[in-house]
């Protein structure tokens, strides 16, 4: 089931944007933080809330309690539920529109750093297109994030837009990461093309997370074709240097490739082109297509179904294993693909926006599959089945 | 809307390749770091007289392997010369192999070695302490951070003494230097004691040995003063193995005229003594009397001929089920296969001879290779680098001999090496041209170097394009020194059967 992770509610006393952690607490030792926001459920608002005005925002769905806040002056959100607002829960509220954005989940293998909205690219199958706004904000506000982290977890992703547009303080934010999350793995998604600056690169490589991954997609072995999909001049010869750049300053990176119908025609020669060009790639990801963003509107020139492209994957797949690469299959369910590359098959689809179908319910294999993109449910594949035990 | 970024290419240039016509219907193009095509004779000739339509898959492949450039050509170079840089870096850390022939005393009279010598004179055959400490010194003056010490003979083991010397006198030297040494000895394990293997254990010593085949043909090439050969070699390999564990025991094997007509026989010999892989040998033809030569001797084609055989014997044999090796094709097979290469000094550019390999032999004297100090058992010391008494590291390795033998080391710049499509996959070698030659360039229109490795390695192209999913899966597990199993997609833990 997708979870949700934004909410408007109604702002009484705010006056400024919070990044926040949640607590449900009501102790004083807790409560006496300015960087907590104590979370208040209907069924408890009687408690005598007026002793902690150190928090920085309550939470609430009480209109009743809302009222009383607003008349002690304590800053206060009503929501329509508390349910969401789980305890160690990290959250953004804006003053004025009562936006609530959930950034951090202790529970999730999923949480990102999300960085910006910009991007130097502009791909015909971006899930969430790219806004020329000032954001520049959301650097404190993940380092604040960060800070705020109890619980640091397994994983952690850094993603926007394009993360490496922050300059120096992408650097600042890998450091605060290194910092506060030195356990953790840390996956960021780049499109690689600001690494044809080496000394950027080395900059990167001098934070030294011990666990620190750039994921850089290349959707063709020619300039041309990857140039048409992520709609840039220049940006396939900039990636590929910035692969070596990145290889040259010892960063790990890994490879991704967007499977549709621009991308399928030269999918064998592309794996041929990573061996042959990144052998020290960690990790080679074939993902299948979300659908959002720009996909709806490109739809005509992106779909292909999974099922006629399945040959080339196999063989690509398949050429890369012989070659003892690492390689992984996102975002495609296993009714779609030969028994012979589930075990490449993962559940990458982050929790917040993951389906099943109706007919996925009495599926065998159901528990290892991926699943559906939530904005896939209406559009996908009509190949779905269920399979009856494997 | 999306914006169309394939730009509209009029023209393009060719980069450096070399080709090769396989058979009517297939040319071979290469690069310098081996990475080729085979495409049709249409395609090739609207290829190079830059008529490919320029959206098409023939232009598309050509571009995305770097024959074709339709940028400036300078934009391509820092590819290009990461992956030549990748395929070269064997030549990292400079010479790693170093032989110490110990003694050349021999209990065999084998009649393709021309070195060995039937004698109890131990000072007159071999190393002293004293050689020895100062080649060891000049194996840890090498600024590779891992060297291979071999013990040669001779048999080596005939002077275990020095061997044990050896290898206390460099683990010793080598604690403030810190390099990896990889010990290995070469013996035909015919006085192998459980003092030897107690040694070879406590010092990580690897044994190379010899099995030319069954024992009818094993003994007829390696006849021993101490009875069947094979007999000994059978059991000793056998305690070798349980003492080392198998993985540290190797055997070659050297084919003579008489091992032409049992190509079967020597597989299934090494099969029956549980022997995993197999490295097919032709005879280094230097020197050998003529009447020699007539016994044990052939030529090229009948070598090519019979190491199709033994191939074609071995990959039905994998296909049946069992595991096992060939390892010259390997080694071709990941010139080819893969951007990586590999460590085998005697297929190499610039040849191995000096740049890789360094024989010392038991006079003192330096040679840039095992073939070089056996030219100079017959009184031919063209090869000779210095004496590791009299002469310096640099004097050994960059004076003005191994100038001369760098000169024609390089089969990229080697009349008719320089423009064959099968460059990348070969390699130079100076000493087996001067041996039989007369000079250390060669003429390739008669080297028997050039028509045995071009015969197998098209061979082995013509494997790779005949072959299907199963003769991929069998040659990458050779490459990937993996089992065939692991080459097969594997299996979600998860669904039965």
């Amino acid at each position: 089931m997708a979870i949700k992770l934004t909410t408007y509610g109604n702002t009484v006393g705010l006056s400024r944007r919070f990044t926040v952690r949640l607590t449900r607490d009501c102790s004083a030792g807790t409560m006496n933080q300015p960087d907590m926001a104590l979370v208040v459920p209907l069924a408890r608002e009687r408690a005598d809330l007026t002793q902690y005005k150190s928090v920085a925002v309550v939470i609430t769905d009480s209109s009743a309690l809302f009222d009383r806040l607003a008349a002690a002056g304590i800053p206060t959100v009503r929501v329509q539920s508390t349910e969401e607002f789980r305890e160690g829960h990290i959250v953004t509220v804006e003053p004025g529109s009562g936006f609530i954005r959930t950034i951090f989940r202790p529970e999730s293998p999923h949480n990102t750093i999300f960085t910006t909205d910009r991007c130097n690219s502009n791909c015909i199958m971006c899930s969430q297109p790219p806004k020329e706004v000032d954001d520049s904000h959301l650097v404190e506000e993940n380092i604040k994030m960060l800070s705020l982290i109890q619980t640091p977890p397994e994983y952690m992703g850094i993603t926007g837009g394009e993360p490496t547009l922050l300059g120096p303080d992408l650097i600042r934010l890998l450091e605060a990461t290194r910092d506060r999350l030195p356990n953790t793995h840390i996956h960021m998604l780049t499109n690689g093309r600001l690494y044809k600056d080496l000394a950027f690169v080395r900059r990167i490589a001098d934070v030294q997370h011990p666990s620190f991954v750039s994921a850089i997609p290349l959707y063709a072995d020619v300039a041309g074709v990857h140039d048409y999909i992520v709609q840039a001049h220049g940006a396939f010869d900039e990636t590929v240097e910035g692969l070596y750049n990145a290889a040259e300053a010892g960063l790990a990176v890994e490879i991704r490739i967007v499977l549709h119908k621009q991308s399928i025609p030269r999918l064998k020669q592309l794996a041929e082109f990573i061996y042959w060009n990144f052998p020290f790639a960690g990790h080679v990801a074939f993902m299948g297509l979300e659908n959002m963003g720009y996909v709806k509107k490109n739809w005509e020139d992106l779909w292909i179904d999974p099922v006629d492209y399945m040959d080339s994957l196999s063989q690509s797949i398949r050429y890369l294993y012989l070659r003892r690469m690492n390689v992984s299959i996102y975002n495609l369910q296993l009714c779609l693909l030969p028994q012979s590359l589930w075990s490449f098959a993962r559940k990458s689809i982050s929790d917040f926006k993951n389906e099943y179908l109706e007919v996925c319910s009495l599926c065998s294999v159901r528990e290892y599959c991926c699943g559906l993109f939530l904005s896939q449910v209406n559009r996908h594949s009509k190949h779905i089945h269920t399979l009856n035990s494997a | 809307m999306t914006q169309e970024y394939l730009p509209p290419v009029t023209t393009y240039g060719l980069l450096p390749f070399r080709f090769m016509r396989l058979d009517r219907d297939a040319v071979l193009l290469t690069n310098d770091w081996g990475e080729f095509k085979i495409i049709g004779p249409d395609t090739f000739e609207r290829f190079i007289h830059k008529q490919l339509n320029t959206t098409g898959t023939d232009y598309l492949d050509l571009r995305a392997k770097y024959f074709i450039s339709d940028t400036r050509a300078s934009d391509h170079l820092r590819v290009m010369a990461s992956k030549y840089r990748t395929k070269k870096s064997f030549l990292e850390g400079f010479t790693k192999l170093h032989l110490f022939v110990v003694t050349l005393r021999c209990d065999h009279s084998c009649p393709y070695c021309q070195v060995s010598r039937q004698s109890e004179d131990k000072t007159r055959y071999d190393m002293t302490p004293e050689m020895a400490h100062r080649a060891v010194d000049l194996m840890l003056r090498v600024p590779a951070r891992a060297v291979t010490c071999e013990f040669q003979g001779g048999e080596a083991l005939l002077n275990f003494p020095l061997v044990q010397d050896i290898v206390l006198y460099a683990t010793e030297r080598n604690r403030l230097i810190g390099k990896l040494i990889n010990f290995v000895i070469c013996t035909n394990l015919s006085n192998l004691t459980d003092a030897h293997l107690l040694f070879f254990k406590e010092h990580n010593i690897n044994i190379s040995s010899s099995l030319d085949g069954p024992a009818f043909l094993h003994d007829h090439n390696r006849p021993c003063s101490r009875g069947s050969s094979h007999a000994l070699v059978e059991h000793n390999l056998r305690r070798a193995q349980e003492a080392l564990g198998q993985e540290n025991v190797s055997v070659l094997m050297t084919t003579t005229k008489e091992s032409l007509a049992y190509p079967k026989e020597i597989i299934d010999e090494y099969v029956r003594l549980n022997l995993g892989s197999i490295f097919l040998r032709s005879l280094s033809p230097y020197g050998f009397a003529a009447k020699t030569m007539k016994a044990i001797g052939y030529s090229s084609e009948e070598f090519v001929e019979f190491y199709k055989k033994e191939l074609d014997y071995i990959l039905e044999l994998n296909r049946r089920g069992h595991s096992f090796v060939e390892g010259y094709a390997t080694l071709i097979l990941t010139k080819i296969l893969t951007p990586f290469p590999n460590s085998y000094v005697d297929l190499q550019s610039p040849a191995g001879a000096g740049f890789s390999a360094v024989a010392y032999n038991y006079d003192g004297e330096v040679y840039a290779s095992d073939e070089a100090r056996m030219l100079a058992e017959m009184n031919d010391t063209s090869f000779r680098l210095g004496n590791v008494l009299d002469n310096s590291y640099e004097h050994i390795f960059f004076g003005e001999r191994m100038q001369a033998i760098a000169a024609a080391s390089c089969n990229e710049a080697l009349a008719g090496c320089a423009d064959c499509a099968l460059q990348p996959y070969c390699g130079a070698d100076p000493v087996y041209h001067y041996a039989t030659q007369g000079d250390m360039f060669g003429n390739r229109a008669s080297s028997g170097f050039c028509k045995k490795n071009m015969a197998i390695i098209r061979h082995i192209f013509e494997l790779l394009r005949q072959g299907n999913s199963e003769t991929e899966e069998i040659f990458w597990s050779w490459i990937n020194q993996a089992n065939r199993e692991e080459m097969k997609l594997p299996k979600v833990p998860w669904l039965s059967n």
